[in-house]
């Protein structure tokens, strides 16, 4: 009894201390200057450039990853492609890289003085240090969340409830619309959730790949780095509370889209 | 709606589990394919629906060529093994989803449904999800839905195959019945011939992709065409034979052949269980048994045969007097009723 007590206690406390704490304190730090002192910090032109930046950013990737992330669930789920299994280990591979080293990856394929940029450039689409460069990388870095999260729902899916949508008349189009998408789009959506928060969050690849030009690539939370390196903590601390209000109020969705999906297919 | 099919023949790979398949259906009839499971029934099946394609051959359906057709085209209705209900639907959106496809007035597709809740015994259960329903309610969902857009064929895959025993026995007397009452062309595939007797008018035998037999239930037990039917319709022992001067002898016991060989050819001899009869010799007889066993109002007795050292088991009522002092151990004489006997090719397939 008293060992189990203990243990209860001692969870209690590491979680406070590890967690809680830290975000009490940004809290606070957040706002100790008053609501006009946050004010000031996040309606500074350069942090809200920054964060339209890494929102809009962040949902263009998400909309592109939810569908492409669903597509290549569906080829890794339903069809016997060669090479499947090198398929589903590179979806992994950018949960496994350093995101930084991701950045620096896209870096050194599309950079200035490289031939691919080079050209890229030419054709006015520069990728480095840019803002394509930002979006290539969020879509690097989130490419596993829709695909991991959509592949156990479309495995329990019955290829033949799409025959028996066949049989009974139904085109392509009607049964991916009325049969197919229903059931998988909690899981499509929590996926989506969880990529929108990493991608407003993410700071390594971002570093390395956008230039970090202030109005035009830099994104928030390597804003906010910025300012607490130029002595600012509470103007850091002021913009970390708007990413941590985003990232608090999707928690509950995705947690809610992920009970969706798990009780459709229980 | 009549349905026939010509020389389907499909391969997965290098294996051809469709071999030139021709049979017909005739308007309104109730067939079952039978064969032991892999033996390409279900694709014969899917072919005819237009879930699979066929290598080459002919649907037709109704007097039209269909083959060419998509699955979507052929207005045949599909019951699958699982079922295969929409789970995001209600039961009613289940089984109006054949009617919404085709536009038809949402009026008509109300009361259509109604009806088909109606007759398939689950009055009240429109507005439930398919996973709050039993094994047996969900299959006659799925056949409600087949049969909602007024399909010109009925095609059952294995439909009983995933609810328990009992179950199962109810929702085939339930199909026997409902057919009589809607008189949809149906064709099912089973691997059990009980089943397949119990409620076809019309089976036919597939194995290995091939087309064995083709009859109604009391032709295929009474005239196999082939060893193969002879030897998987029923409970049978195939036991070595040689024919000679009409007869065909098992060791010391014969039986007048049905089937003319030349005198010398060796023999598989099928004969049915209840073709058979025991009845104890002391000192003599042919056999000796090995197990007496009661099996509900039947007694199974099975014993081995000295001469060509092969068991044989044979089933008696209960009260038969041929048990009349049968048992482990003893002596009996045999005599075979009614055998069919095919030529060994060899090697002997058994």
């Amino acid at each position: 009894m008293r060992g189990s007590l203990l243990l209860r206690l001692g969870v209690v406390a590491w979680v406070t201390a590890l967690v809680a704490l830290p975000v009490t304190v940004l809290v606070l730090r957040g706002v100790e200057d008053g609501p006009h002192a946050f004010w000031i910090a996040v309606s500074d032109p350069t942090a809200i450039d920054a964060l339209v930046l890494s929102l809009w950013t962040a949902a263009l990737a998400t909309t592109i990853n939810a569908v492409v992330g669903t597509a290549v669930a569906w080829v890794l789920v339903r069809w016997d492609v060669p090479g499947r299994r090198v398929i589903a280990a590179l979806v992994d591979l950018p949960l496994a890289i350093p995101t930084l080293v991701a950045g620096v990856l896209l870096v050194a394929l599309f950079g200035p003085q490289t031939a691919v940029g080079h050209v890229l450039i030419g054709l006015g689409i520069p990728v480095a240090f840019a803002r394509t460069g930002i979006v290539m990388a969020l879509l690097f870095v989130t490419l596993p969340f829709v695909v991991r999260a959509v592949e156990p729902v479309l495995e329990e899916l019955d290829p033949a409830e799409e025959e028996a949508a066949y049989t009974m008349g139904a085109t392509r189009f009607t049964t991916l619309v009325r049969v197919l998408l229903p059931p998988i789009l909690p899981a499509v959506a929590a996926g989506a959730v969880q990529t929108f928060a990493r991608s407003v969050a993410e700071f390594g690849s971002l570093a390395a790949v956008s230039g970090n030009i202030p109005h035009r690539t830099l994104v928030a939370p390597v804003y906010i780095l910025g300012e607490v390196e130029a002595g600012n903590p509470g103007g850091a601390a002021s913009v970390s509370l708007v990413l941590l209000a985003i990232a608090l109020s999707l928690q509950p969705l995705a947690g809610a889209l992920a009970r969706r999906a798990g009780a459709r297919h229980a | 709606m009549g349905i026939r099919v010509e020389n389907l023949v499909k391969s997965f790979g290098s294996v051809r589990v469709v071999d030139h398949v021709s049979f017909e259906v005739r308007p309104g009839e109730l067939v079952a394919l039978l064969g032991p499971s892999g033996g390409g029934k279900s694709t014969v099946l899917r072919m005819i629906a237009g879930l699979e394609a066929a290598d080459s051959g002919e649907v037709w359906l109704d007097g039209a060529r269909v083959d060419h057709l998509h699955a979507r085209d052929r207005q045949v209705g599909f019951v699958f093994q699982h079922y295969a209900l929409f789970r995001h639907m209600t039961v009613a959106d289940n089984i109006a989803f054949g009617l919404s496809v085709r536009k038809i007035p949402l009026a008509e597709q109300k009361e259509r449904v109604a009806t088909l809740l109606e007759v398939m015994g689950l009055p009240g259960m429109g507005e439930r999800m398919p996973s709050q329903l039993s094994g047996g309610q969900r299959q006659r969902v799925a056949l409600a839905r087949a049969l909602a857009p007024r399909p010109k064929l009925l095609l059952l895959d294995e439909p009983f195959g995933a609810v328990d025993a009992k179950v199962r026995e109810e929702l085939r007397r339930w199909l026997r019945k409902l057919h009589d009452e809607v008189h949809t062309t149906s064709i099912f595939v089973t691997h059990d011939q009980e089943e397949a007797f119990a409620i076809a008018d019309r089976v036919m035998i597939i194995s290995q992709g091939k087309l064995e037999q083709a009859g109604s239930p009391v032709e295929i037990l009474d005239n196999p065409a082939t060893e193969f039917v002879a030897r998987f319709v029923g409970d049978v022992n195939v036991l070595p034979g040689v024919s000679r001067q009409g007869h065909v002898h098992v060791g010391r016991v014969s039986v007048p052949a049905e089937d003319p060989h030349p005198d010398g050819t060796a023999v598989n001899v099928v004969v049915r269980a209840y073709d058979l009869k025991f009845w104890r010799e002391d000192g003599a007889g042919v056999a000796t048994v090995r197990r007496v066993m009661t099996v509900g109002d039947r007694v199974r007795v099975e014993a081995w045969l000295d001469e060509v050292e092969a068991p044989i088991f044979a089933q008696f009522p209960r009260r038969s007097s041929l048990l009349h002092g049968v048992e482990a151990g003893c002596r009996i004489a045999v005599e075979i009723t009614q055998a069919r006997a095919w030529a060994v090719h060899a090697p002997d397939a058994r």
